[in-house]
Parts: C-alpha cells; sequence; structure tokens
C-alpha cells in the first residue's frame, strides 16, 4: 500500500518573478514522482512554471502553544512602522 | 480529556471566525467529525468518476470527450486534495482507502445511479455538480484550514463541470424529438437523488448542531436545498424541460419555490448499501486498487534502486 510512499509537499511558481507558493501535498515513490504527480495534480490548468517538492518530514514547523513568546514581542514595536513618526504635512512623500 | 477550558477557548477561537491549522489544539470530536466528512467528501470524488468514465469512450464528438475526461481527472484531483487535507488530521492515507474499499466509509449516494444515457452526463454535469458546487461554496468559508483551502481550488475548476454538463443538455433539449425525450429522462431520474445529495432533513440530521457551532458547516441541509431548488427550477425552464416534481410551485410569501417531499425510504436505503449500483462501485474501486498493486510496488522498487544508486556515487 501506500506505507512506503511518503508525503511531498508542493511549491509552485505561477510565473517568473512570482515566489514559489505552498500548493498543497501528495503522495509519491520518490522526488521525480513528486513532480510528475504536483504537474497533474495542481497544474492542469496552467497554474505553474516551476515546481518545488520537499519531503513533508524534512519540514519543521513552530509551536502553535509557543507562538506567543515567538510572535507577540513584535507586537509593541511600532516604531518599526513609518507611521510611527510625526512629520509636518508639507513634507509630501517620505 | 479535554478540559472546558481547552473547549471555551476552542469556542472562542471559533466565534471570532479564527481558522483551525493543523498543529493547534482541536476538541476530539471536531478532529473526528472533521475526518468523517471530508474522507466522505474525498470517497464521492473518487467513486463519482465511474459513473461518468462509463462514458467517455462513447461521447459522441471529440468536443464532448476532451471535456469529459477532463472532468473526470479535475474528479481525481479533487480526491486527492481532499485526502491530503484529511492527513492533516493525523489519519493515514492508507487508512483511508481501506475504510473505502472495506465499505465502511461513507460516500455520496448519488453516485450509487447508474448513467444510462448519454443525457445523463449532462444531467450529472448540471445537477450533480451544480449541487456540490452549492456544498462546496459553503466549505470555502469552513473554520478547518486546509479543508477550506481544498474547497477554493476545488470550486474555481467545478464551474466548468457544470456548465459542460449543462450545454450537453441544451444541445439535447433543442435536438430532435428523441433527443428531448432522453433529456427529460435523465433530468427525471436524476432529480430525486440529486436532492438527496444534500443529506437528511435538518430535524434527522445529528451532526447539524455542532458542526454548525464549530463553523465545519455554515447552513443547514434544508437551506443548501432550498438554495438548489430555486437556482435550478430556471434553468429547467430554459430548457423547456418539467422538473418531475407536481408539488413544486413558486411561493411568494416564502420568495421561494415549495416542492415535494423527498423519498426517504429510497434515500436511506441507497445510503445503507442497498442502491442499484452500490455494489458494483465497490468491486470497481477494489479491482482498481488490486490491479495497480504492481505498479504502486515498482514505484517503490524503482525509488529504492534510484536511491542505492544515489548513495554508492558518493561513497
Ligand atoms: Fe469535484
Ligand atoms: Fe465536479
Amino acid at each position: 500500500m501506500n506505507k512506503d510512499w511518503p508525503i511531498w509537499e508542493i511549491f509552485i511558481r505561477s510565473k517568473n518573478g512570482l515566489e514559489h507558493r505552498h500548493a498543497g501535498s501528495l503522495h509519491a515513490a520518490d522526488a521525480e514522482m513528486a513532480i510528475q504527480n504536483a504537474r497533474d495534480v495542481y497544474t492542469r490548468r496552467q497554474e505553474g512554471v516551476s515546481v518545488w517538492v520537499v519531503e513533508s518530514k524534512h519540514i519543521t514547523a513552530s509551536n502553535p502553544e509557543k507562538s506567543g513568546e515567538l510572535f507577540e514581542p513584535a507586537k509593541d514595536k511600532v516604531y518599526r512602522h513609518p507611521t510611527f513618526y510625526d512629520l509636518p504635512d508639507e513634507i509630501k512623500h517620505m | 480529556m479535554d478540559t472546558q477550558q481547552q473547549l471555551d477557548d476552542f469556542q472562542r477561537r471559533i466565534d471570532n471566525g479564527e481558522k483551525i491549522e493543523p498543529k493547534d489544539w482541536m476538541p476530539e470530536r471536531y478532529r473526528k467529525q472533521l475526518i468523517r466528512i471530508m474522507s466522505q467528501h474525498a470517497h464521492s470524488e473518487i467513486v463519482g468518476m465511474l459513473p461518468e468514465g462509463n462514458w467517455i469512450t462513447r461521447a459522441p464528438s471529440l468536443r464532448r470527450k476532451v471535456a469529459l475526461l477532463a472532468k473526470v481527472q479535475d474528479e481525481a484531483g479533487h480526491g486527492l486534495y481532499l485526502y491530503s487535507a484529511a492527513e492533516t488530521l493525523g489519519i493515514s492515507r492508507d487508512e483511508l482507502v481501506e475504510q473505502l474499499l472495506d465499505g465502511t466509509a461513507k460516500y455520496s449516494s448519488i453516485f450509487n445511479y447508474p448513467t444510462l444515457t448519454w443525457a445523463d452526463m449532462g444531467a450529472v454535469g448540471w445537477l450533480v455538480d451544480g449541487a456540490a458546487i452549492i456544498n462546496q461554496v459553503m466549505l470555502t468559508k469552513t473554520s478547518y484550514g486546509p479543508y477550506a483551502r481544498a474547497m477554493v481550488r476545488i470550486c474555481k475548476e467545478e464551474s466548468f463541470h457544470q456548465r459542460q454538463g449543462y450545454e450537453i443538455m441544451l444541445a439535447l433539449a433543442n435536438g430532435t424529438e428523441a433527443q428531448k425525450q432522453m433529456a427529460q429522462d435523465a433530468l427525471n431520474r436524476f432529480w430525486w437523488p440529486s436532492l438527496m445529495m444534500f443529506g437528511p432533513r435538518d430535524e434527522d440530521s445529528p451532526n447539524t448542531e455542532q458542526s454548525m457551532k464549530w463553523k465545519i458547516k455554515k447552513k443547514t441541509n434544508d437551506e443548501l436545498r432550498q438554495q438548489f431548488v430555486d437556482q435550478t427550477v430556471p434553468q429547467a425552464d430554459i430548457l423547456g424541460l418539467t422538473i418531475p416534481d407536481p408539488d413544486l410551485k413558486w411561493n411568494e410569501e416564502r420568495g421561494h419555490y415549495d416542492f415535494g417531499e423527498i423519498d426517504w425510504e429510497e434515500f436511506w436505503n441507497v445510503v445503507k448499501g442497498n442502491g442499484p449500483c452500490n455494489l458494483k462501485r465497490l468491486e470497481d474501486r477494489n479491482a482498481a486498487w488490486d490491479n495497480g498493486a504492481w505498479v504502486r510496488e515498482a514505484a517503490v522498487a524503482h525509488a529504492e534502486k534510484q536511491a542505492a544508486k544515489r548513495v554508492s556515487k558518493s561513497a
């Protein structure tokens, strides 16, 4: 059965100039087959010009329970945004 | 065991309109209910290829043939998107496939009806995909992220399915008397089973309340069914075909069509496995799986050989 067919995550670049974006996942025996299958499953309507495949087990994800300590410190750093700074109205483009 | 605190926090996230992602905490029942719904949905896409696959080699023109072939291939894709999404909930593809093949999993009962004439390809695209689209558009807003994303992708692909079906009906309805009759006959046979696709009446659907509370579903079976009837009646009028329901009439006060009672005995009978094609569908899926075993094994053997070659080269 599929036991021996690992899961792959599929990333597709929709056109040159844009980044590869996660499209979904699928099962395949190896990387080559993952690319073939990704072509059939995710680009039947010219959705892509380039595919990356990576075995799901190689992805390390952050833990949602730790997302507070990871991401909240950025919350009170409003001075990283341009709107934090008061300038006179005469200054138009800055 | 899920604690009350966890359940409350989860409900608060749902009420705030947050999406739930695979690694987030979720109630065991939420997970179970989603696996059930999503796997049934995936199986329906896969089994749904059979009644239409039946006509690919006999399509009346090349135009119809490429369209039907592309549609059936899309349905295979839909099945794959949904299986992958279901797998993020911790069930394996093997388990999912096994549940379909051994008959423990359900799929949409509509696919247990036979496709007897070419007009059925029209009726299936128009009515069955039409009904599926109504359900799937709702599900693009479902609370589970991977399911919602699969639905967005699927909905983009579905609309051609319904249009090609309607175009088939249109050609037949404007054709010879025999062709028109063939179209009417297909509508007669597929109308009621299409209404049944939305599932039991709300009062007989024990899971509805909880799935609404968790925003897995945003509308009830009866609401969706009404939407389908309201949308489809004018389309039948344009075809000049008659919907086989003497009780069907516009209700000015409600602003909706009233329609007759579904034969619920037939519905439950098909759900329980006694529809005209239940056995055949499972036999065909099992045969496809068994006959494909050597391909799956060969692919693994090839992958292993290639991997070994790479190792010996780099050594
Ligand atoms: Fe589909
Ligand atoms: Fe479809």
